[in-house]
């Protein structure tokens, strides 16, 4: 079947003339045997120079001495990894970054399957309601971070003007550690709560009709339907969007960047994620060696919280399929 | 991970129940999308007025007059025509050869035999849990190496291939193309490049053009990497704004002007493929 015809065979009915065999038959086997490595091979010669080296050269970085931007320095074992690890700023920075992503990712999931159950109605005007939810992802971090570092402006901030009509006294949001953490997980929590919210929506509508049907004549209502149907059906779904947002939140940067003017994660480190403390170690104070050991720790974290939080995804959506 | 799976939902009716649904989810929906819209409406509020709005005791619900000329000073303060321009190069680039790319690896994988293709494509979607952002060290030290420091090539090239990319015309061109297809181009004696590029980038053409929008998208408001290696001469829209921000951070009427101008090529983006940006998320999702 998918063996090739001699093309001569066909020569009668083709306009083409029939090709000389030799030398053209001999470069088409070439053809056919080199023609996918050579497709492939952009793809991973890049990937290996640009993606896969750093990734494996920064381990080797890590454990020398780098003082000047470009020179080498000494082998020096773990004396990296030792002074990252009983430094305060990487406990900060780690401690910070599990915050954030934990007040982002958790809400953001939630978030996005009320509003995917939502749009998985009958809706009027579908298109019009899904481009709405989306509109936040094309405004880039960047952007967003610096929108809602006025809008949590410590002073003349709108959030605490609000607050201020509510009589609550305005909230140190770019002082304290904790506002400082939920103004970030917001940023975050705008630019993707909509995207997941139609990753979701298409998991949602996956969902085998008759399922409903069953669970209706067995008497559950819409809110029992949700939980004891769609939710155990997004099992997959919900794995595959705390796996990417795990990868996402435990490198953010840009929010934690641009949340104040100085860039450095506040006075006193109260938002530094550990990004943000690399760039630092790197590229202000050019230790390269230091650096890299940071992230090497910060591949080593996603690692595990990846596995970790694939384990437990798995465990709470299976307790919840009903057989 | 199985992002990609390109099938389509296979109804468009609700989930629970055929009625229209009630004010509650409307009510809900519209909810979301003020709250998508607002921070935009507001920093507009801000960009248009000057900043000691802010201070005011009542702040105006309408936008002032001074939007123009915060945009002028903001053109003037860093450089945004050089930065808009870098940022149209850099993301048409890399979409451009990312789409390319993606469609030639994806369409080996997909319709061709060859020896090590499985363990090769098992490869490819194990990279895409990895974080290769956190290789910018040495990524800088290649560059630097390479004398890239400080020029766009240096944003431009690590971007031109994805895993991603080529997972997604994997999965799209190994429903998209009947094998029939290929077999009737080579048996006419096309030679193998040019039964791809007759037969295979054609069929690709929808899923290309989904995965060019996202690569746009994400290249466009790309920070961490272009802040790193490019310098303030040559910036790219993000960086430029890093900028503003630490010349300008108290005048906020200022910060947002410029927060809004860098938006715009995406919001126009936005009203244009918003549709196709939708069903591309909705298309990548589909679980097996």
């Amino acid at each position: 079947m998918t063996r090739l015809r001699p093309p001569v065979e066909h020569a009668d009915r083709l306009p083409r003339p029939p090709r000389r065999i030799g030398l053209g038959s001999r470069l088409s086997r070439w053809d056919v045997k080199l023609s996918p490595y050579l497709y492939i091979s952009p793809f991973f010669l890049l990937f290996f120079v640009t993606g896969l080296f750093p990734l494996v050269y920064t381990g080797w970085v890590a454990v020398h001495d780098w003082d000047l931007i470009m020179g080498q320095g000494e082998f020096v074992g773990t004396k990296n990894f030792v002074e990252v690890l009983t430094g305060r700023d990487f406990w900060t920075a780690l401690t910070n970054t599990f915050s954030i992503f934990l007040l982002s990712s958790v809400p953001q999931v939630f978030a996005a399957i009320v509003i995917a159950a939502a749009l998985d109605t009958n809706l009027r005007a579908k298109t019009f309601w899904r481009m709405g939810v989306l509109l936040p992802y094309v405004v880039a971090p960047v952007a967003v971070a610096l929108i809602f570092s006025n809008l949590f402006a410590d002073k003349f901030g709108l959030i605490n003007s609000a607050l201020g009509v509510l009589g609550i006294d305005p909230v140190g949001w770019h002082s304290q550690r904790l506002p400082s953490h939920l103004a970030i997980a917001t940023m975050v929590n705008f630019r993707w709560t909509g995207y997941n919210a139609l990753i979701f929506l298409a998991a949602m509508q996956a969902v085998p009709r008759d399922l409903y049907e069953q669970a209706a004549i067995d008497g559950a209502g819409r809110v029992r339907q949700f939980w004891s149907v769609t939710v155990p059906m997004l099992r997959p779904t919900i794995i595959f969007v705390v796996i990417t947002s795990t990868i996402g939140g435990l490198q953010i940067f840009d929010e934690a960047r641009m949340y104040d003017q100085f860039g450095r994660g506040g006075a006193d480190g109260q938002w530094q994620t550990l990004t943000v403390y690399l760039y630092e170690l790197g590229w202000t104070r050019s230790n390269f060696g230091r650096a890299s050991a940071v992230a090497v720790l910060l591949f080593l974290i996603i690692v595990l919280v990846g596995l970790l939080n694939f384990w437990i995804t798995r465990r709470i959506a299976s307790s919840e399929v009903k057989r | 991970m199985q992002v990609g799976a390109v099938e389509r939902p296979r109804r468009r009716s609700s989930g629970a129940g055929q009625g229209r649904p009630g004010k509650l989810v409307y009510g809900l929906l519209a909810a979301v999308l003020l709250g998508s819209m607002f921070p935009l409406w507001w920093s507009f509020l801000v960009a248009s007025h000057d900043s000691t709005v802010l201070s005011r005791q009542t702040f105006p619900i309408l936008p002032g007059g001074n939007f123009l000329q915060n945009a002028a000073t903001v053109i003037d303060t860093v450089e945004f025509w050089r930065a808009t321009r870098n940022s149209i190069v850099v993301s048409t680039v890399v979409s451009a050869s990312v789409v390319f790319f993606a469609t030639l690896a994806g369409y080996a994988f997909a319709k061709l035999r060859f020896r090590g293709s499985r363990p090769l494509l098992v490869f490819v979607i194990a990279t895409m849990a990895v974080p290769t952002q956190l290789g910018v060290v040495p990524l800088y030290q290649v560059m630097a190496k390479l004398g890239w420091t400080g020029e766009l090539v240096a944003v431009i090239v690590p971007g031109l291939v994805t895993a991603f990319g080529v997972f997604w015309m994997t999965q799209y061109l190994s429903q998209a193309v009947p094998d029939e297809l290929i077999e009737a181009a080579r048996v006419d004696g096309c030679s193998m490049l040019r039964t791809f590029w007759h037969v295979g980038l054609v069929a690709a053409r929808p899923a290309a053009a989904m995965l060019g929008l996202f690569t746009f998208v994400a290249t466009w408001t790309n920070f961490f990497w272009p802040f790193i290696i490019l310098g303030p001469q040559d910036p790219t829209l993000p960086v430029a704004l890093q900028q503003l921000q630490a010349a300008h951070w108290v005048d906020y009427s200022l910060v947002l002007a410029g927060a809004l101008l860098a938006t715009i090529p995406l919001l126009i983006l936005f009203v244009v493929a918003g549709r196709q940006l939708v069903s591309g998320i909705m298309q990548g999702a589909v679980k097996q």
